[in-house]
């Protein structure tokens, strides 16, 4: 055996360590939960890190998992070891190349973080519905079940592969393995060239396409011979099977770790046995032998190669004394006889004669927890007389009733495995605390360590959970703390809205940050917390973190503190070995930062121990608070019931009957969830505002509203609510309120930074200022119902053309739960302020449909007349098609209406007809006329009793004029979605398109598009983006009718609502190009509006407008709404962590970068500057509009 | 003509030097000044506290938003994402010293002891010429003395000066009760030039907005008056350099800074406000008053008008103030 080194990785790196050090190539694209594997081989080419063969494996993005697929077949017919990264619909893209990859019988691995896939709803998290859905196409499927196994198994497909030709799907669960730190053997290089064989490598070279050996492969064949040549394969899938095993019995002999195609656990003499595969393999594993200790016949069949299944091997593994066999699918195929694993071994024992009764059922999709609880269910059905076929586990399906009852308090886990929760906020630095944690134990003691990490739905004041174990044994239980012994609350408010204690066991310790001391912080607990403290004699310690923090000078960073007491506390490890061993990685982590840095932690360190107190814990609860309820008692009922249990993390007990049959959920629920994320927030100085309009325009979050109205109004207004006299003409005895919300505010300050007005009496005041919440807290609490009975104000009496105008239309988007000062949501919200109630919208997939439709709670609404936007998300790739789609919905559904309404003119009153025919539909006024028309159109509609009037009622609400918007981000624009892009803009239809482009994938974590700037770091660029940003503006343009607008709202928010307007006007194709600052973009959030005001003085984001219907009138339709650029590129460039840390890191390489990227500005500019300059005969003309 | 000097134990082929600023930030930047015609190169500064600072913020942007969100754990790449330290100017000191011929000189302003010590060691193992301590602080707080900042002073060059080698020269604000007592003290405890005197930020008041306006205008020869007194009053009484730098606008500062008794003239702001190249226009004006005034080399010229060298001393001290009010002539009202 070789000399093994131990370390704790996550199940992504533990694959991707492999992957890349036996691979030549890699084709990547960023998809979640697979990325990490993707972004680390980018990282290690970036950083020289050489394979096993001694050189730098290439690894190139691609635009999207098709093209990544395509490029994996390329290098692949041409020789080079390739691999590739992937899950869920970018599997699925990969599909037609895998056929072509598996047909040409060509070795290699797609390593697959296995995902759901988008149904009825999108989910990110695991279960095996993409590897079901390739198992038609030729590759093998090799199934790991925890990290340490996806580490060898990524090995050993590649083995396996090159031995046979057939190559492989090698995957493991989505977030469980692949997200889980845990502690495992690493595979020494001398291993991996012991696997894999270098003459299978020349004989992969050797059938590569090369001119000096010249054949063709990739014919069109005919009905003479295509069927005989599909069946040519048969050998080599029919050896696989053996040889796998072969690789698996000699990688025994090298790592000592020995794996079967099916292993067995359990008795020999098992009598009930469960076939599965993945990480709840695991979990079956440990309850059977937890069963087997109490004396069940009982056992489980590890799956390992799924495909080819391997019936001989199956029936050889299985013990003779079977007699009933449970088999679990982690996927849903609807309408099937059952899932694939169940399928398989049906046809296995059918095929065999065997007599042993087979079940089959479902567990565990989108990461749906499987116990041991679960586990011992499914064992136990097999006990009974008739058991449930075609069952589910982990749900109650009251529906079907195909779910198997469970006892929840069914435990397994050994007494001396310490287990952990801790409850942080993603800011709070908790779960890198708790990953600090596990790398100490689990690399420099003899104990091992997992951590799993759950994150809540919102990207803003998000919530985590870790769940940590240590112990003297490896640890494989891949499912959620049940019953833990040790808890760390650190936010003290989290005991006020969430049962933290829940899966605390009996005597647990209980550590919680806390602002009130030992002697007062009882009283400050609620009832159910004091209760539980109590009843299960809970030893509870508290801490002022953020005091000791500050007294360290650690400023309000209080991870440090709360992980040593945890260790002083939990025992994992003496007291003083385990602060040795913290100041050791204080010293590993910070050491470069310079010795002030170490030295403030240490003393952190030191002074935790000092504050840590212990509390009495009195015999009675005497507390009188209640946790309050999730949502508010006037909540609607399906809020009630559906969205506040999952908004209370009780999600998992809803019954199936409990959920839409087809993913329509309502819309406008973020407005009942406050969840007080922010402790300073915006207030109003109504004295000195000049109510410009500009902190509402820019907000976020839409928690700054603003009315005016008739002063009498203000009759019965609650003390303290704010008014102020409108300032405008023409408006007596009007009073303008701002109203805040503050519950909803994230805290990002952009409203203060916009807000143009100072105070000429006290320095530094503004008209909107931050201030702690607490203070004005039940101030606004009061005054916001009151705002919210004021009445909206009327559409066609406000000046959509300004920015002052514009804030006094109603939100339809509100409160989303995207990032603290979001440069996207001010776009989007404004679109829902000026088309909301006619607005449709297509989504793709990316931040804005995760901000704008992840469960629980979703920020489109309506407005008091039940109208809003309708909006959907499709996928990535297609969105622009899926809007035209839209389009061609209206454009067949408006004539059929207007066919129809010709039809029934003479039996409709007088003129009505006629008069919605004709109807102008483009300013506010007129779409408010012609909705009332249709309202009387719908009314007499339905006193009419024939078909064509019941026809025209279905489609009567066509008749308002649509706004279709397809939205999304750059990496679809620019990439994944870019043919469909053009394809869409080509078609000369009337939809817009608004492209929030924050040049960045910014929901998977920040890889470069194309339209990522010549020089900024991000993921997949390490070393700085050496190509220019693609002028998408430039490229519609082209068209010559399409309107094109590139808009920035910090720096023009003027221009951006004219923009807007025009592109949503003009009856063809518009596409606006919105700078978004991001988060990405490593850059204080707050400034966010100041960098797009300097992005565009810079030049980097010139604003212009492409107006179409300007040539028609000759005149030039290019119209440069930017100044000559007023500042060097790098004076906007270096305020951004993304172009600085090229600077840092490669001073030459930046320089050089930015004097490129100069050029770039300047040739750009000049460009630009000659085309605002022509006349319109100069620019395409265009026919499409030849009737207007 | 002989232009050249010696300052700080470093050869100079003229006393024309470049003082920190901006144009030393880049390695172009640095060559310009070479080409520009300095005799010397001093470093921007590098601030200890500058780089804590900008650690700081590194990592809060580095790790903003992170382990938040399940689809996004981070936002940057993991690889070395950045140089903490001082590496790029370490960076910038090898590079500059392969890439002229003339001295370079770096500048350092430090909070800690450790950060004076391991900074300086830094500097010297990159390659600089000498180092320039850029002794930069207004101290607010009410409890501490004068000795106690002059201590300050005369502990951070004894650190510096046990972990280095290569000359150290120390840029001194104007604001010591007893300059000339100071300077001694500083000269025992090791230092081979002061640099008479360091400009303050002194922000100003925005009165239309409420608000401080920092920025920072370049010198003007009025400003040239307390150094060249300075110079003056401690030519002769010193064995160490004396650097003078505020206030130079043409060669006629250059001129009068020798004249009183400066090894080295330093300038940032003619520089800045002209381009390097006017380094050569100094040199060429203090060459022309040279050949008028019959001066062969910068060595004689050097302290000629010091303050132990003129005929009546006096004229630098208090005596002089008085002439200076009796001279004074009231405007017309």
């Amino acid at each position: 055996m070789h000399s093994t080194i131990e370390t704790t990785l996550d199940g992504n790196e533990a694959v991707a360590y492999i992957a890349y050090r036996i691979n030549e190539v890699c084709a990547i694209y960023p998809i979640t939960p697979s990325s990490t594997m993707a972004e680390l081989a980018d990282q290690w080419a970036a950083e020289g890190k050489t394979n096993i063969w001694g050189n730098v494996p290439l690894v190139v993005e691609m635009q999207s998992e098709g093209g990544a697929a395509g490029a994996v077949h390329g290098a692949l017919q041409t020789g080079a070891l390739t691999t590739t990264f992937t899950a869920s619909q970018g599997l699925l893209l990969m599909i037609p190349n895998m056929y072509k990859i598996a047909g040409e019988l060509t070795p290699t691995v797609f390593h697959v973080a296995a995902r759901s896939l988008a149904a009825q709803g999108l989910s990110i998290f695991g279960d095996h519905s993409d590897v079901a859905a390739v198992r038609p196409t030729g590759f093998a499927q090799l199934a790991s079940g925890s990290v340490q196994e996806a580490h060898d198994m990524a090995a050993l497909a590649q083995a396996a592969s090159l031995e046979s030709r057939i190559p492989f799907v090698h995957f493991f669960d989505g977030f469980r393995t692949s997200h889980e730190v845990n502690k495992l053997t690493l595979i020494p290089d001398q291993t991996l060239r012991a696997l894999i064989d270098p003459v299978r490598v020349r004989e992969h070279r050797a059938r590569a396409l090369n001119p000096d050996n010249p054949f063709i492969r990739g014919t069109a064949q005919n009905p003479d011979v295509y069927f005989q040549g599909r069946e040519t394969v048969n050998p080599f899938y029919a050896r696989l099977p053996e040889i796998v095993q072969s690789q698996f019995d000699k990688f025994a002999g090298l790592s000592g770790r020995q794996y079967r195609l099916f292993d067995y656990f359990g008795d020999p003499q098992a009598e009930r046995v469960a076939v599965v595969m993945g990480s709840g393999a695991l979990t079956l594993r440990e309850t059977v032998a937890f069963l087997c200790r109490r004396g069940e016949k009982v056992g489980v069949v590890q799956t390992r190669l799924a495909l080819p299944f391997s019936a001989p091997h199956f029936l050889a593994a299985l013990p003779p004394s079977v007699r009933a066999i449970a088999v679990l699918d982690r996927l849903k195929l609807p309408g099937a006889m059952g899932e694939p694993l169940y399928t398989d071994v049906v046809t296995a024992l059918a095929e065999s004669g065997s007599p042993v009764r087979v079940i089959g059922g479902r567990y565990g999709l989108s990461s749906k927890e499987f116990t041991p609880a679960m586990a011992k269910a499914v064992l136990d059905e097999l006990a009974r007389p008739q058991p449930k076929n075609h069952f589910t586990v982990g749900i109650r399906d009251d529906v079907s009733h195909t779910s198997l009852d469970y006892d929840e308090r069914f435990e397994i886990e050994p007494e001396d495995v310490v287990r952990a929760l801790f409850f942080g906020l993603g800011a709070d630095g908790t779960v890198g605390a708790n990953k600090n944690s596990i790398k100490i134990i689990g690399e420099s003691t003899p104990l091992y360590a997992q951590g799993y990490f759950v994150y809540d739905s919102k990207k803003s004041g998000s919530r985590t959970v870790s769940h940590v174990r240590f112990g003297p044994r490896p640890i494989e239980s891949p499912y959620l703390i049940r019953s833990a012994g040790f808890i760390g609350c650190h936010q003290f408010n989290f005991v006020e809205k969430i049962d933290v204690l829940e899966h605390s066991r009996p005597g647990a310790v209980f550590l919680l940050n806390s602002p009130y001391g030992p002697d007062t912080v009882w009283d400050h607990l609620p009832r159910p917390v004091q209760e539980r403290i109590i009843a299960q004699n809970i030893a509870f310690y508290v801490i002022d973190a953020s005091k000791v923090a500050a007294e360290s000078g650690m400023g309000g960073r209080t991870n440090t503190i709360m992980q040593t007491c945890f260790f002083a506390l939990s025992g994992v490890l003496p007291r003083e070995e385990a602060i040795e061993r913290i100041k050791t990685s204080i010293r590993k982590t910070y050491g470069k930062k310079g010795e002030d840095v170490v030295k403030m932690n240490f003393a952190a360190v030191d002074h935790t121990l000092a504050h840590l107190y212990r509390v009495e814990v009195p015999a009675r609860a005497t507390s009188r608070l209640e946790m309050p309820p999730p949502v508010p008692p006037e909540a609607p009922d399906f809020v009630q019931r559906v969205t506040a249990a999952m908004m209370a993390g009780a999600g998992d007990t809803l019954p199936v009957s409990a959920l839409p049959v087809d993913g329509t959920y309502p819309s406008g629920t973020t407005r009942w969830e406050k969840r007080n994320i922010a402790d300073t927030v915006p207030v109003w100085e109504p004295d000195i505002c000049i109510q410009c309009g500009n902190c509402s325009f820019v907000c976020p979050h839409s928690v700054i509203r603003a009315k005016f109205y008739p002063e009498s109004r203000l009759a019965g207004a609650p003390a303290g609510f704010k008014s102020a006299p409108i300032n405008a003409r023409g408006f007596p005895e009007t009073r303008y309120t701002l109203q805040v919300y503050v519950e909803d505010c994230t805290g990002c300050g952009l409203c203060v930074e916009v807000c143009p007005v100072r105070s000429p009496r006290e320095a530094g005041v503004k008209a909107i200022n931050m201030r702690p919440k607490a203070p004005v807290l039940e101030q606004e609490r009061s005054s916001i119902p009151f705002f919210e009975r004021l009445p909206v104000n009327d559409r066609s009496r406000v000046d959509f053309s300004s920015v002052r105008g514009a804030q006094f239309l109603e939100p339809l988007f509100e409160f989303s739960g995207a990032c603290a000062g979001c440069g996207e949501t001010p776009y989007v919200r404004l679109l829902s302020q000026l088309f909301g109630d006619r607005l449709l919208v297509a989504n793709a997939t990316g931040c804005s449909s995760i901000y704008g439709g992840n469960l629980p709670t979703t920020p489109w609404s309506k407005n008091a007349e039940g109208r809003g936007p309708a909006w959907s998300n499709s996928l990535f790739e297609d969105n622009a098609e899926f809007g035209l789609g839209f389009r061609l919905s209206a454009d067949k559904h408006l004539a059929l209406a207007r066919q129809r309404l010709k039809e029934l003119g003479p039996r409709l009153p007088a003129g009505l007809a006629d008069d919605i025919l004709n109807a102008p539909q483009r300013a506010e006024s007129e779409i408010r006329r012609q909705r009332q028309r249709v309202a009387t159109l719908k009314s007499a509609l339905r006193d009419i009793d024939c078909e064509a009037a019941r026809d025209l009622l279905s489609v009567a609400d066509h008749l308002v004029r649509r706004s279709i918007w397809i939205v999304g981000g750059d990496g679809w624009a620019y990439d994944i979605g870019s043919a469909g892009l053009d394809h869409v803009l080509a078609s000369g239809r009337d939809v817009n398109v608004l492209v929030l482009d924050t040049e960045v994938y910014s929901n998977t974590g920040g890889q470069m598009s194309k339209s990522t700037p010549l020089g900024a770091v991000t993921k997949f660029a390490a070393a700085g983006k050496p190509v220019a940003k693609k002028d998408l503006a430039l490229q519609a343009i082209a068209y010559g009718n399409v309107y094109v607008a590139r808009i920035a709202m910090g720096a023009n928010p003027q221009q951006t609502l004219l923009a807007l307007r025009e592109a949503e006007a003009y009856p063809g194709p518009s596409l606006v190009l919105a700078y978004s600052h991001c988060i990405a973009h490593g850059i204080d959030m707050r400034q966010g509006l100041k960098q797009q005001d300097l992005a565009a003085a810079s030049g980097h984001w010139p604003l212009l407008r492409y107006n179409p219907a300007l040539r028609r009138a000759d005149r030039n339709p290019f119209v440069l709404d930017s100044p000559r650029p007023r500042i060097k590129l790098k004076d906007y460039a270096m305020n951004e962590l993304r172009y600085k840390m090229l600077a840092h890191s490669r001073p030459a390489e930046s320089e050089r970068l930015m004097a490129l990227a100069q050029q770039v500005v300047d040739q750009k500019w000049e460009t630009y500057e000659e085309m605002a300059s022509r006349s319109g005969a100069h620019f395409h003309p265009d026919a499409s509009l030849k009737t207007q | 003509m002989d232009l050249s000097t010696n300052y700080m134990g470093l050869s100079l082929k003229h006393p024309v030097v470049a003082s920190a600023s901006p144009l030393s930030e880049s390695l172009h930047g640095i060559r310009r000044l070479e080409d520009g015609g300095v005799a010397a190169v001093v470093l921007f500064s590098l601030f200890e506290e500058q780089i804590q600072q900008e650690n700081e913020v590194f990592s809060r942007l580095l790790t903003a938003g992170s382990e938040s969100f399940a689809e996004s754990l981070s936002y940057f790449p993991a690889t070395t994402a950045h140089h903490a330290g001082p590496d790029r100017y370490l960076e910038l000191i090898r590079r500059a010293v392969e890439a002229v011929d003339i001295p370079v000189i770096a500048s350092l302003n430090c909070v800690s002891d450790e950060g004076w010590i391991d900074y300086a060691r830094q500097i010297e193992q990159a390659g600089a010429h000498g180092l320039e301590l850029n002794i930069y602080g207004i101290e607010t707080d009410p409890t501490i003395s004068g000795g106690e900042i002059e201590q300050r002073y005369v502990n951070s060059l004894t650190a510096v000066k046990s972990a280095v080698h290569i000359p150290v020269a120390l840029k001194l604000s104007p604001y010591f009760s007893a300059m000339a007592h100071m300077a001694v003290r500083l000269e025992r405890a090791g230092a081979d030039a002061l640099v008479l005197f360091n400009r303050f930020y002194q922000p100003d008041v925005d009165v239309e907005r409420l608000d401080l306006h920092p920025s920072l205008e370049l010198s003007s020869p009025s400003e040239i008056r307390l150094p060249l007194l300075w110079i003056a009053l401690l030519h002769g009484k010193l064995r160490l350099s004396l650097g003078a730098t505020t206030g130079v606008a043409g060669a006629g500062e250059v001129v009068k800074y020798l004249l009183a008794g400066a090894d080295a003239v330093m300038t940032a702001s003619a520089l800045l406000r002209h381009g390097p190249s006017y380094a050569a226009v100094l040199v060429k004006g203090l060459e022309h008053w040279m050949d008028a005034h019959g001066f062969a080399s910068v060595t004689l010229l050097k302290g000629i008008m010091g303050h132990d060298r003129i005929a009546n001393p006096a004229a630098y001290e208090r005596a002089n103030y008085l002439k200076v009010l009796d001279s004074y002539q009231m405007p017309p009202v």
